[in-house]
């Protein structure tokens, strides 16, 4: 397994919002979570990449990474792209792409800048442009390539679809859909939109008040009516 | 008119020390957001620490280096043992500590070196004055050296990836960590070299003003001033604004409303620039679109 959480715990100061969750994402795999609003999906991505501290065992490739720092466990391999995209607003497009490599010594970065140009065309058009000045949609696909960068084993992926039109949405499902199959990373997603996630993913948990409810093959949670019905909502 | 451009001399000298303190002071508001008030007390500090190195018979230049070294320490230090512990405290206890330690280092320093006025070598004297007798040797010098520390800055910031690192770690911290940056490492690089920085200021203006304990106390006030005309967060406008307000400065002094009234000037220009054009004449206004 690549990522292996067991009995997850977190929350903020007093307050508590994941009551000991466990789930995996398979190496090259796509791992949804899915649940309504205040569920815990946030805070489980965020428990994981070390922004909030946590209680429980998280082990990417079999390495216990709870407890280190954000940094050192970006460096291990784990890229977050969070809620408010995380792209720096007052950097050029090729600034962030720089800080995306920012760990990196290996002599392949520059093909990688390359790789990002071909899976976001529009980014090397907005190359020299401030990212704060880029749409919506362009902003998220830098926030993805900047993650990517890191030459990540694991991605985290706060809600890619959120305050984008549905075309754009299409859209960057579509560079997920390819990176998956190009890239080898293994993903964990958080998605309100419940239908494109279990597309994509290849394992699904359902998340309410901080626990996992339900779990499964991505196709099969499609498949099940009852599921769709009273968690998913269409 | 000769008296006029001797006039514009010495402002475009004494604004190469406006230029170099303004650019600490941007320095530190680039990695955190805020302006240590004490900046003038530790470029003073340092100042003092050049002299001793080079009264213990240091040659001059081999002191100047000594002295940057010493006080990036001095400010790497005072971010990890004074700044870090309060990083999360509501912006007033920083006003605090930066009054704090502005009173703390100037009586310290004072304890330690004594309120005798003392003289300041320069590593310029000893030429003749220099274009038409307009600029004494120093005087060039000085602006030289400012501009060599302002180019160095700037390649820092925008050439290396340490500079975008720290740039980084200063505009968002929590992003910058899940790249992978020691943000609590930038920031004490930040005020290690903003110290550094301070000190070339309190090295060149020692000679021309003296050395004392409260050498920088009218200095910081117009280097301030120069800081926001240029723009607060903008080095290269912080060292023109420091430039300007040194001209303004002497012409005003000179033409306009007397030595008396000198600092009055600075003041006015900090509060014309935040009323009229808050990002200074040079600043940048970011865009934010969501």
């Amino acid at each position: 397994m690549l990522l292996e959480v067991k009995n997850l715990r977190a929350g903020y100061g007093p307050t508590q919002v994941l009551f000991g969750l466990d789930f995996a994402v398979a190496e090259g795999g796509v791992t949804a979570l899915l649940g309504a609003n205040g569920a815990g999906k946030t805070t489980t991505l965020r428990a994981v990449s070390g922004l909030i501290r946590q209680e429980g065992e998280v082990l990417l490739s079999g390495q216990r990474i709870a407890g280190l720092m954000t940094e050192s466990i970006a460096r291990l391999g784990v890229a977050h792209v969070p809620d408010g995209r995380g792209t720096f607003m007052e950097l050029t497009v090729e600034e962030n792409f720089r800080l995306g490599a920012y760990t990196r010594r290996d002599p392949d970065v520059a093909a990688d800048f390359a790789r990002m140009w071909e899976w976001f065309p529009r980014l090397k058009q907005r190359w020299r442009q401030q990212a704060g000045t880029l749409s919506g949609g362009e902003q998220q696909m830098l926030a993805i390539a900047r993650a990517l960068l890191l030459r990540p084993k694991l991605l985290l992926l706060d809600e890619p679809s959120f305050g984008l039109a549905p075309l754009i949405v299409q859209d960057i499902f579509a560079i997920l859909r390819r990176i998956r199959a190009e890239s080898g990373v293994g993903i964990l997603l958080v998605e309100q939109n419940a239908n494109l996630a279990l597309d994509l993913a290849d394992h699904a948990y359902l998340l309410e008040t901080g626990r996992i409810v339900m779990s499964g093959p991505a196709a099969e949670i499609r498949q099940d009516e009852a599921i769709r019905r009273s968690y998913l909502g269409y | 008119m000769e008296a006029f451009l001797l006039q514009l001399a010495a402002g475009i000298a004494t604004g190469g020390i406006y230029a170099s303190v303004a650019l600490a002071i941007v320095m530190i508001y680039q990695a955190t957001h805020h302006v240590n008030f004490a900046q003038g007390e530790m470029a003073t500090l340092s100042t003092f620490m050049a002299l001793t190195m080079i009264q213990a018979g240091l040659p001059y230049w081999v002191a100047f280096a000594g002295t940057l070294v010493v006080s990036f320490v001095m400010g790497a230090l005072v971010e990890r043992l004074i700044m870090r512990p309060v990083q999360h405290a509501p912006i007033l206890t920083h006003v605090g500590v930066y009054i704090g330690m502005l009173l703390i280092i100037g009586n310290m320093t004072g304890w330690v070196f004594g309120y005798t006025i003392q003289m300041f070598p320069s590593p310029f004297e000893g030429g003749k004055p220099m274009l038409g007798g307009l600029f004494s040797a120093h005087q060039l010098g000085s602006v030289a050296v400012t501009l060599a520390v302002l180019i160095l800055v700037y390649l820092f910031f925008t050439k290396t990836s340490l500079g975008l690192a720290m740039r980084a770690a200063a505009y968002n911290p929590r992003s910058a960590r899940l790249v992978g940056i020691r943000v609590d490492v930038m920031l004490a690089l930040g005020w290690g070299l903003a110290a550094a920085i301070g000190a070339v200021a309190g090295m060149m203006v020692a000679p021309i003003v003296f050395l004392d304990p409260n050498m920088m106390l009218g200095i910081l006030l117009y280097a301030f001033a120069g800081a926001l005309l240029g723009g607060i967060d903008n080095p290269p406008g912080a060292v023109m604004g420091g430039f300007l307000v040194g001209v303004l400065e002497n012409l005003a002094g000179a033409y306009i409303v007397g030595t008396d009234l000198k600092l009055t000037v600075a003041l006015v220009i900090i509060i014309g620039v935040l009323v009229l054009k808050p990002s200074g004449l040079f600043g940048r206004v970011v865009f934010t679109r969501v």
